[in-house]
């Protein structure tokens, strides 16, 4: 099919942008990388009749050192954070998930703050959010908020950006001395959205007990599930496969998967168990090793 | 009124300006309007890696981008790769292998493995599937394509000496 008859609007500065929102809301649309937005565009499954596009705001493309963390600006394309030396010195984790992430031709043109906002729970990016601790930036006509990740998933293609509000930088912590981590994933072929996929970090204790882990899992849910249970049972425990084997068997009670097209949700907590228990073992390895 | 956007892109070297509805995809401004129906639509959703152009420098799914979006850009289409009626390495390869038998996918196979060869000009089996994990092709069962990628790496070896 072809797309319904929209208005465009391609401002050059964040200002542009925010206030043409403001003007259109909820009738606009950012457009990002287009790669989820303009498939439902040309099925006519979503109709907005303004679309702003980001494309030409270069003010919205960085990878940047800040406090601790990196920042990462909401247009950067995948592709670039993918091969950022910065990103993948400081937090390996994402670099990992992104090739996950679709295709590289995907990722020319799909962006990090669109694979956030579009909220799709099969999605890597927003599983890596969460289980890193990221803290979205968000952007509307009352001014800046920053949202952490652990609130701003809210259901499938659901966030806390009112309609007005655009997402215009995450900030990731930086992973600390002695952790380890791994981004694994099911699916049918490479590239394609997660039948489950886990994102684990393991920080170690100087007496190489587990410090802190951390879990969230795509394809398990509504939206990313972080295995609370499964980290705490995990904290303080001297790392061991069996450990990582009973973490698995509580993470897979902590998601609430559904049943679909490509897996049924009893197959979902099986693969869950097993992904949760390799991951970790992945992190630990990696942890221990120094990376 | 339709939304109308004067733009200008450079497609396989030759200069266009045209004037365009917003919400046009650059798939339809090649084929309907430049007439370069090389570049083909399968899903128009971005999932069968068809209409695959290379927008600056990049690999992208026509289908997945306004032809307004364009403006300014530099475009290379399945129909650059030959010069002087010469088949490009890559074409003479999947012609010689029988890495394509409809021909549907082939234009959207070219280009991702003409950009993939660039990257890596000597690629393993695995990462020849890899890379081309994004195009489908109906027809052929994948393995002659990734034998005439393998053979055009060798011919544009041969080439560059
Ligand atoms: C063949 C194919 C395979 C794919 N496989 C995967 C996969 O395996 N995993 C995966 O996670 N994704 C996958 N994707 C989706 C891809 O990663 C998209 O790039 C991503 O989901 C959306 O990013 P985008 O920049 O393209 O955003 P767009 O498509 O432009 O936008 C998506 C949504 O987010 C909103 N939005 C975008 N940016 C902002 C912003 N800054 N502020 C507020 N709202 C915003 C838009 O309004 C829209 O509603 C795939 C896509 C295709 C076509
Ligand atoms: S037509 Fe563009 S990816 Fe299928
Ligand atoms: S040759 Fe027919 S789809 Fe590939």
């Amino acid at each position: 099919m072809k797309p319904a008859a929209f208005t465009y609007f391609a401002p050059s500065s964040l200002d542009q942008a925010v206030s043409l929102l403001a003007d259109h809301a909820p009738e606009a649309k950012p457009l990002a990388g287009g790669q989820s937005l303009i498939p439902l565009i040309n099925f006519r499954l979503a109709e907005s009749r303004y679309l702003i596009d980001l494309n030409r705001i270069s003010e919205l493309s960085y990878i940047r050192e800040a406090d601790g963390t990196i920042a990462i600006g909401a247009m950067t394309r995948q592709f670039e954070a993918e091969r950022s030396e910065l990103v993948s010195r400081t937090i390996p984790l994402l670099t990992e998930a992104l090739r996950f992430t679709g295709h590289p031709t995907i990722r020319h043109r799909g962006t990090v703050g669109g694979a956030l906002a579009h909220a799709d729970p099969a999605a890597e990016l927003p599983a890596v959010a969460v289980a890193l601790g990221a803290e979205l930036v968000a952007r509307g006509p009352a001014g800046t908020r920053t949202i952490p990740a652990g609130e701003f998933f809210l259901g499938p293609l659901s966030t806390a950006l009112a309609p007005d509000e655009l997402l215009v930088e995450v900030r990731i912590p930086q992973l600390p001395p002695r952790a380890g981590w791994a981004f694994l994933e099911l699916s049918r072929r490479h590239g394609d959205f997660a039948i489950v996929g886990v994102a684990a970090v393991i920080t170690l204790a100087p007496d190489g007990r587990v410090e802190r882990a951390s879990l969230a899992l795509c394809g398990a849910g509504p939206k990313p599930v972080r295995a609370s249970r499964a980290e705490a049972a995990l904290a303080g425990a001297s790392p061991s496969q069996e450990r990582f084997r009973e973490a698995g068997e509580i993470a897979a009670q902590e998601i609430d998967p559904d049943s679909d097209l490509h897996a049924s949700a009893y197959y979902r907590r099986r693969v869950a168990t097993v992904l949760v228990r390799r991951a970790l073992a992945e992190a630990h390895r990696r942890a221990t090793e120094g990376r | 009124m339709a939304d109308m956007h004067a733009i200008r892109v450079t497609v396989n070297g030759l200069p266009y300006e045209a004037t365009v509805e917003s919400r046009l995809l650059l798939a339809d401004f090649l084929r309907d309007h430049l007439g370069l129906v090389g570049t083909h639509l399968g899903c128009e959703h971005g999932v069968c890696g068809a209409c695959t152009v290379i927008l600056n420098g990049r690999t992208v799914r026509s289908c997945l981008v306004f032809a307004v979006q364009a403006d300014g850009a530099q475009i290379m289409t399945v129909e650059g790769l030959a010069r002087d009626s010469q088949f490009h390495p890559l074409q003479e390869a999947f012609r010689d292998k029988q890495g394509l038998q409809c021909g549907f996918c082939t234009p959207g196979m070219l280009m991702r493995a003409y950009e993939f060869l660039q990257e890596n000009p000597n690629p393993t089996e695995e990462e020849i599937r890899e890379a081309i994990a994004g195009n489908l092709c109906r027809c052929t069962g994948y393995q002659f394509i990734v034998e005439a990628i393998q053979d055009a790496a060798a011919r544009m070896a041969v080439a560059s000496r």
